[in-house]
């Protein structure tokens, strides 16, 4: 019973870095696919998760709306529209985490863990599955907001300012993953999974132009923080307005979000799972 | 895989805070042989298990599998092992086929070959009807089988079956028993734990008994059995009030206590020679006119084993209900 006596056998592959970067995407499009089939078989989480911002919209529009208008200038559903799309994509990414936590309390991630498939996948199959979620409520968003009123200015800087909100929503789904990753209980994730988003969404310049907020500090954080900085970055896209200044900011938050909680999530991973 | 031994352990340490679950455990199973790792609840059974597959890290000890250092070459060691969880490893929403295929591409098998292979599967363990149903509407015996299945899509040469019968109906837990038996007639190494004697006795070309994180015995099931007195008596008396009475009068019979159950009127003997001591049994009761209602000889079987190494005997308990949320180990 002694280690040596055991002739270190060759593995069964020695595979290139080449080979294992390929098999990144090909797991995470496998696990992808898996996380995509639960929301087509479940069609109820998707319905809701699309008429809860539906209503954000119709309420925001017809019951605010006239009185914000007058600090926004214009038709407030144009001013709305590309900010509420910047919320529906940060509330999906609370799917994340609590899915995360899900996945974690049942067998099926000792499965995974103990195959010899990239260890990112599990997370990356999850994050790109619920930003795609995200970006099929946000289309339904866009009909919802057609019939009321918004109309994109010019379409080619309208897509645009989608595909941004979506790279956005992705980078968020990180931090969600981060999150659930740490939170690790179900329930608990049920509520970690919102309660950063509130400040984050609320003091923005989501529903309100910046200027408008009382207090100096809030304003100035307000201003700078990367939700404003996107969301008003996607409005102007939305609304016809090209700068690409703000377009760089904007994907420099985006990288650097990613940059930081990817990794932070898949080191987390690791040891969460292998308690 | 010419190397004699397929999975070691040496020396493991394991804590969870201030619980030990592994306190320097060393085990060794044969290659292409059934290794059985029997123990009651928390004696470190899974534990092990998931130091030996990748899932967990060990405070300390030495871990290899097909001659594949554990801990510092996880990916390799995954790609020759299967593993069958405790906690059936199935996703419920996607079907029994599509959970196969799910895992063949993640052994990144091409995709014909996975389809074929899952085809293949589901027909070795009789799912094919309920091939394309979600995984939810399984029995117990099916996710079972279904967990078995995608454990063994890679054809590994080592396999963990981590108590792959706990909860089932003892129909199923008898047709789990064959599969798993022609898995092994095809050359694979595996190791299996199980709280069932009767399992270990039934599967195991080799046992190693467990308790509270350390190896207490190992050895065939009959070098287990051979180290024990030669033969068992059980007494039931008619009245079990003399339970206590009778068991006095035949302490001279053993060189052991006679372990008593004073509810049932129970009384179980270990002697030499159980033809000879089955008359003297008699005899001595009958003097005292104590009412024999059931008198057994029998050979001693692997509880019996494990009560004389451990002084309890193992509880075979019944399968808790599942629970979905909330697996909180502990630490």
């Amino acid at each position: 019973m002694n280690l040596n006596t055991v002739s270190v056998a060759a593995s069964a592959s020695e595979s290139s870095i080449f080979q294992r970067f390929i098999w990144n995407f090909a797991d995470t499009f496998v696990v992808m696919r898996r996380n995509l089939y639960a929301y087509q078989r479940q069609p109820e989480l998707v319905v809701f998760a699309t008429i809860q911002p539906v209503i954000f919209l119709l309420l925001f529009t017809y019951v605010f709306g006239g009185a914000i208008s007058f600090s926004t200038g214009g038709d407030y559903i144009n001013f709305l529209l590309p900010g509420i799309i910047i919320q529906t994509i940060l509330f999906a990414s609370a799917n994340t985490t609590v899915g995360l936590t899900v996945d974690l309390s049942r067998g099926i991630i000792d499965r995974f863990r103990s195959l010899p498939m990239s260890r990112a996948a599990v997370l990356a199959g999850r994050t790109s599955a619920d930003t795609l979620r995200g970006l099929f409520t946000v289309l339904i968003m866009i009909v919802a907001g057609y019939i009321i009123g918004f109309r994109f200015e010019d379409w080619g800087s309208g897509l645009l300012g989608l595909a941004l909100a979506v790279a956005f929503g992705y980078a968020v789904t990180w931090i969600s993953a981060t999150i659930g990753l740490f939170v690790k209980d179900p329930e608990a994730a049920q509520v970690a999974g919102f309660i950063w988003l509130f400040p984050l969404t609320f003091a923005s310049s989501i529903f309100v132009p910046t200027r408008t907020m009382t207090a100096d500090w809030l304003r100035t954080f307000a201003e700078n923080q990367p939700v404003s900085v996107v969301a008003n970055t996607v409005r102007d896209l939305m609304t016809g307005t090209v700068n690409p200044d703000e377009i760089i900011i904007s994907l420099l938050w985006i990288a650097g979000i990613v940059a930081i909680f990817l990794p932070m999530a898949v080191w987390r991973y690791a040891r969460v799972a292998s308690r | 895989m010419t190397a004699k031994h397929s999975i070691i352990a040496e020396n493991v340490v394991k804590h969870f805070g201030d619980i030990k679950a592994l306190d320097g455990v060393s085990i060794a199973g044969e290659t292409g042989k059934v290794l059985g790792l029997l123990g009651p609840n928390g004696a470190g059974k899974t534990t092990l298990v998931r130091i030996l597959t990748t899932l967990l890290k060990p405070d300390s000890g030495a871990v290899s599998v097909g001659g594949i250092d554990v801990l510092r070459r996880k990916q390799q060691v995954r790609e020759i092992i299967g593993l069958a969880g405790q906690n059936t490893a199935i996703d419920e929403i996607l079907t029994g086929r599509e959970n196969l295929e799910m895992v063949s591409r993640l052994y990144h098998i091409p995709r014909p070959a996975a389809k074929r292979r899952a085809q293949e599967l589901l027909k070795q363990f009789a799912l094919t009807d309920a091939a394309d149903r979600p995984a939810k509407t399984y029995s117990g015996g099916m996710r079972r089988r279904l967990d078995l299945a995608a454990s063994i899509v890679a054809r590994p040469s080592i396999l963990f079956l981590d108590e792959p019968t706990t909860g089932l109906d003892p129909r199923t837990r008898i047709i789990m028993w064959d599969t798993i038996r022609e898995l092994v007639s095809d050359g694979a190494t595996l190791l299996l734990t199980t709280q069932y004697l009767e399992e270990a006795d039934v599967l195991a070309d080799q046992i190693v008994v467990i308790d509270q994180g350390r190896v207490i015995a190992e050895g065939t099931a009959d070098e287990l059995k051979a180290n024990m007195a030669a033969d068992f008596i059980d007494i039931t008396v008619a009245n079990p009030q003399e339970t206590d009475k009778a068991s006095q009068l035949l302490r001279s019979l053993s060189d052991k206590s006679p372990q008593t159950n004073e509810q049932r009127g129970h009384i179980s003997l270990a002697v030499e020679s159980g033809a000879q001591s089955i008359a003297e049994v008699v005899r001595l009761l009958d003097a005292e006119s104590v009412q024999i209602a059931e008198l057994n000889l029998r050979r001693p079987s692997l509880n019996d084993v494990f009560l004389s190494i451990t002084g309890e005997e193992i509880v075979e308990e019944e399968a808790k209900p599942k629970r979905r949320f909330g697996r909180r180990r502990s630490a």
